[in-house]
């Protein structure tokens, strides 16, 4: 019985003055948490507005087309109910409505922007629009006749399928584009006529100059890490200091320098001139091309590499290499079969920062590129602030998230994100 | 060409400088028997790391040669020596289970599958931890770290083993433990170890010999009860055990029997180590070899004392005195009714034989 | 007086407020930021335009901010989060275009708004076609056209064609990486006339006829984006000849003293000219300085910093010297008859429908 009761009493333990120990731990431990919340809340806040929130935002603006049905809000409905298969344009009302939403925009400075949009999907839009913008106040009925008499694209079938198509709040229509297919005369989905297709071939691209600038970051900082991890602290401290160094100058004056050296009248051809490696009128090609953006890009990219390596590096011990040793194995079997699987988490934490920079990075390839070496983000670059087509570069940009996500799985599911070491 | 037994391993005048100014170890000759466990002892810095990595192949010996089994090994690399290495933290690889460090070095040595597997799982037997062949390192207690540590020292049956300072990294009583367990392993397989330390206690338990370094040379090598019992050196007696020491002049030396006077006062003692007469030597006497107010004419040194201090131990009192001008002289005082008349500041007598007092060198100059 | 005392404090406090009142009216400043290209341009704005409008309007600031290359899309972003800081912005008469259509310009009545010429003629008319789009307030008239290299080139070009002639004129030559412009020229050294290079482009035959010729060449041009590169080009010696802006090829010639010379055949004229940002601040000051700042003596006075030709007909005969260099502007501006013989004006319409389009083409053909 006695047991019992003590049995009982364990059960609920209480604290001296007869609060139950959990209740009293949890109260005790509160402070703690909420204290915990404060230092986190705001970095939290930070990611949120500048990270999270735009994120959102950019795969919001991917699909979203709301333009079309809000300005033309008379026409819209009735498109929805014209047959686009009869082969006969929409009736008389359906004009007398368009003729209605456009006096209306034209007032509102908003019919520009229906052109603009629809213009994305067919050459021609913006300035239709423009023109029956100017010429629409004075507009008499028979409306459909009338606005034929303005821009004869109204008569149209395709232009009609077309608005038809693109007057949804929501639209694929970016991602289409942004796969380098089409919509078909009867708005079925094809691959784009071969002489636009331009981004696929940009993904991959980008994909394996990334893959290709992180392997060679890898090869250059792997010995240099394994250096650096084995000198004294003020030796290693200071060739640190050297590899670094591209970080604290300015980007173009690094950039500048690579086009000083590379250039056809540059440096290096200069001097392979001199040696007679190369001929003077045949100077090499090294700079404006996929050459010289992977050269700069990987000098800039370098750090980035060496420092989790070094990091993991500086952490193993020297005696792991000569247990190796003194059990048996020559140089060569103690690096590949101890040493080099002891860094594989900062190997992982190097080519996931390195690759990841890589596939998104800009200036560089905007200024040594060229044709042959410009990336995807060049083009998301210029559909934000010289097409202003932010639709497109949402869609882009969302497509490149996607992939990076899905190396980022693969890479979980084969060498396992918990190994990552990054310092 | 295999050696005699008594010459398994041998240092011959081997010397090692880092920097070409100061030589870590000088002049160094060693010869350590077939299936010996000898132990290099001594305080950090006086070469016998040095030593223990020059045997392993990781220093090479700037001159002189080092002899395993009959062969010079001074250009032979670490990997083709064949002998077995226990680290200091253990250096067991982290990204293999303890099965796979096991098979490590057999694997190297191009051993056949079956072959590895038993002998791997005789090994994690011989040491105890059957049930843990699948288990990272990083998994088990530093006690079992250290079995693993040295069953892969054994595994592939080296010729030799070392152990640089293994039992550091463990608390005092897992310590103490697996010095035993070392100990029986060595007993059981006879091969010949070479263990580096710096805890004399240690060094005691588990030698058959043991070498005593300071300052890149070996003071004495000898079996731990003659160490303690025999120090050659002041150097030795002091590092080895408690010791009580006292500074004078020889003033007579012939019998094996010499007369030093200590401020004052002749003491009769054992040469063991000393130079000409009118010299200084050092004498040496352990805290447990005096007796407290000995019977008059018991003991040729009887010599009047103060006593400073009293430290009760248990079975015995650590009394401090002080005596011929020394004030940190020690004597073990069995806990008996004796110890009643001793008071601090109280006046007392205390005798010791001339041959449990060992005339030694000079103290250094310092 | 019965509380002297509190009378005195009284006065006082009242003359520091007023005093304070006074400064403060005397100091306020309307700051007013003009967006433009930086660099030789906004200094040549600078000179003609701010200096003297801020010494004779105490209270005005003129601020100069620099991001006229990305002008539109940060008009743009500002217009969405409704805080326009702008007050103008300097834009191409393209840009210009695709600003009204998004409804971010204001649309501005230029007779009203903008003086009249010194004889009287309305403003719509001293500019005349020069209005391409009723947010366009047109400053400058400039030129795309080519420098080479005299030192370099086999012989000196002297027409279109001879750009697309690798045997005629062998070597790199550099064009801007887009499609404006270069569709143009190889049309015109395919032998397009100057009337008919927009309904040719109309057509698929005509584009892929544009691309046939520019492929004819492809691999001897280096690209170049931003408006600095090809002057340098030049310099380095990297390429023989190249286009540019001709302001900017004005100053190699004249103020570095390189050997290029310029090849004027079918320049294409192009416009550049301030917006009004819809829902910018201080609407009214804005169109003050703007009346003002695009008068006929104002614009001929941008032409002594730099060789661009002024928008309004009425100022052409005003145009002097180079005020620091001394030269006669007149033969360096695009609009001189001697460089004018052949030349086109930028298609701002049909650009507007398929810039989209054909430079998603161009770069996949870049690509190929």
């Amino acid at each position: 019985m006695a047991q019992a009761a003590t049995a009982i009493e364990q059960d609920v333990m209480v604290t001296v003055d007869g609060t139950p120990l959990k209740v009293s731990l949890a109260r005790s431990l509160r402070r703690n948490k909420l204290k915990a919340l404060l230092l986190v809340l705001p970095l939290f806040l930070f990611i949120l507005v500048t990270f999270f929130i735009p994120i959102v935002d950019m795969l919001f603006r991917s699909v979203e087309n709301q333009i079309v049905g809000t300005v033309l809000h008379r026409t819209v409905p009735l498109l929805a109910q014209w047959d686009e298969r009869s082969g006969e344009l929409p009736d008389e009302t359906l004009f007398a409505a368009l003729a209605e939403d456009f006096k209306e925009a034209t007032a509102a400075k908003t019919s520009g922007r229906v052109g603009r949009r629809l213009n994305y999907e067919k050459p021609g839009f913006s300035g239709l629009f423009r023109k029956t913008g100017r010429k629409v106040k004075t507009i008499e009925p028979p409306y459909r006749e009338a606005f034929i008499k303005i821009d004869k694209k109204w008569g149209d079938l395709d232009i009609w399928r077309l608005i038809k198509r693109e007057s949804a709040a929501f639209t694929i229509a970016y991602y289409v584009s942004a796969m380098d297919l089409s919509y078909g005369d009867s708005n079925e989905i094809i691959r784009k006529d071969e002489n636009n297709r331009i981004y696929l071939k940009l993904f991959w691209r980008t994909l394996w100059m990334s893959l290709f600038i992180t392997f060679m970051c890898l090869v250059l900082a792997y010995p240099i890490s394994y250096l650096l991890s084995t000198l004294s602290v003020a030796t290693s401290n200071l060739l640190l200091i050297l590899v670094l160094l591209p970080f604290w100058t300015s980007l173009l004056v690094r950039t500048s320098a690579w086009i000083a050296l590379l250039q056809q009248e540059g440096i290096i051809n200069d001097l392979l001139v001199w040696v007679g490696v190369v001929a003077n009128d045949d100077r090499l090609q090294m700079i404006h091309n996929r050459t010289g953006t992977i050269v700069a890009m990987i000098h800039i990219l370098l750090p980035f590499m060496v420092l989790p390596l070094y990091s993991v590096m500086k952490t193993i011990p020297p005696s792991y290499l000569r247990a190796a040793r003194s059990l048996g194995a020559n140089q060569f079997t103690a690096f590949v079969r101890v040493y080099m699987p002891n860094t594989v988490s900062g190997i992982g934490a190097g080519c996931i920062l390195v690759f990841i920079l890589a596939i998104g990075y800009y200036i560089t390839p905007a200024l040594v590129g060229g044709q042959s070496g410009t990336l995807i983000s060049n083009f998301i670059a210029h559909h934000m602030s010289i097409s202003l087509n932010w639709g497109l570069a949402a869609a882009l940009g969302s497509i490149l998230l996607a992939v990076v996500l899905v190396l980022y799985f693969v890479y979980d599911k084969i060498v396992g994100i918990d190994n990552m070491k990054l310092g | 060409m295999a050696s005699d037994n008594k010459h398994y391993v041998q240092f011959v005048k081997v010397q090692k400088s880092y920097d070409g100014e100061i030589l870590v170890v000088k002049e160094l000759n060693l010869d350590i028997e077939r299936g010996e466990f000898l132990t290099m002892l001594g305080p950090s810095g006086s070469g016998k790391t040095t030593c223990l990595m020059m045997l392993a192949g990781f220093e090479t010996a700037t001159h002189g040669e080092i002899v395993l089994d009959g062969e010079p090994i001074n250009n032979v690399p670490p990997h083709k020596r064949n002998i077995g290495m226990v680290f200091q933290n253990y250096a067991l690889f982290p990204h293999m289970t303890v099965a796979e460090n096991l098979a490590f070095p057999l694997e190297v040595r191009n051993m056949g599958k079956p072959e590895i597997e038993k002998r791997v799982s005789d090994v994690l037997n011989l040491v105890q931890l059957g049930e843990f062949g699948n288990r990272r390192p990083a998994q088990l207690s530093g006690g079992q770290q250290q079995r693993v540590a040295v069953a892969r020292s054994l595994v592939f049956e080296p010729k030799l083993i070392l152990m640089d300072e293994p039992l550091g990294a463990l608390d005092k009583q897992l310590r103490e433990q697996m010095q035993y367990e070392i100990k029986h392993i060595h007993d059981n397989l006879g091969v010949t170890s070479v263990y580096v330390t710096h805890d004399q206690s240690e060094a005691l338990t588990m030698s058959n010999r043991i070498a005593v370094f300071n300052d890149g040379v070996i003071q004495q090598l000898a079996s731990p009860e003659a160490l303690y019992e025999e120090p050659d050196n002041a150097f030795v007696a002091q590092f080895i055990g408690e010791n009580n020491t006292l500074v004078g002049d020889i003033k007579e030396a012939s019998n094996g029997v010499c007369k030093v006077e200590v401020n004052g006062i002749v003491i009769d003692a054992l040469p063991v180590n000393i130079g000409a007469v009118g010299g200084k030597s050092t004498l040496s006497l352990r805290p447990e070899r005096v007796t407290v107010a000995p019977e008059p004419g018991s003991c040729p040194n009887i010599v009047d004392a103060n006593v400073e201090e009293l430290i009760y131990l248990g079975d015995h009192i650590r009394t401090r005195i002080s005596v011929l001008g020394h004030d940190d002289f020690i004597v073990k005082v069995p806990n008996s009714s004796s110890h009643a008349q001793l008071k601090p500041g109280h006046p007392v007598k205390v005798g010791w034989h001339a041959r449990d007092c060992r005339a030694l060198d000079a103290p250094a100059a310092a | 007086m019965k509380h002297p005392k509190f009378n005195l404090l009284t006065s006082a406090t009242i003359a520091a407020a007023i005093g304070f009142g006074a400064a403060s009216t005397a100091y306020a400043e309307t700051e007013l930021v003009v967006v433009s290209w930086g660099g030789a341009y906004s200094a040549s704005q600078q000179k003609a335009y701010h200096e003297p409008y801020m010494a004779a309007n105490p209270g005005v600031k003129i601020i100069n901010d620099d991001s006229a290359s990305d002008g539109l899309a940060k008009l743009r972003a500002m217009n969405e989060a409704g805080n326009v800081t702008w007050a103008l912005v300097d834009m191409t008469a393209s840009n210009a275009m695709l600003a009204c259509d998004e409804g971010i310009a204001l649309e501005i009545d230029h007779d009203t708004s903008l003086a009249p010429a010194p004889d009287g003629t309305p403003a719509s008319k001293d500019f005349g076609d020069m209005i391409v789009s009723p947010c366009f307030i047109p400053q400058i008239v400039y030129s795309t056209t080519f420098g080479y290299r005299t030192d370099l080139a086999k012989v000196p070009p002297t027409s279109i064609a001879d750009v697309f002639d690798l045997e005629k004129i062998p070597g790199k030559r550099s064009l801007e990486k887009k499609p404006i412009n270069n569709m143009e020229w190889a049309l015109l050294a395919d032998g397009v006339s100057g009337d008919d290079v927009y309904n040719e482009l109309s057509t698929p035959e005509g584009v892929d006829r544009a691309f046939a010729k520019l492929d004819t060449i492809k691999d001897q041009v280096v690209w170049w984006e931003v408006g600095a590169q090809p002057a340098q080009l030049l310099s380095d010696g990297e390429v023989v000849i190249a286009s540019s802006y001709n302001g900017r090829l004005f100053s190699a010639i004249e103020e570095e003293k390189q050997p290029i010379a310029m090849m004027w055949d079918w320049q294409m004229l192009d416009l550049d000219g301030w917006v009004v940002p819809k829902g910018g601040p201080h609407h009214d000051v804005v169109m003050t300085y703007l009346t003002w700042a695009t008068d006929t003596q104002r614009l001929a006075d941008q032409a002594k910093f730099i060789s661009y030709g002024p928008a309004r007909k009425s100022s052409a005969p005003m145009v002097g010297k180079h005020a620091e260099l001394g030269i006669d502007m007149g033969p360096h501006m695009p609009t001189d008859p001697k460089n004018a013989k052949n030349t086109l004006l930028t298609g701002f319409e049909f650009w507007a429908d398929n810039a989209d389009d054909l430079t998603e083409r161009f770069q996949a053909w870049l690509s190929q």
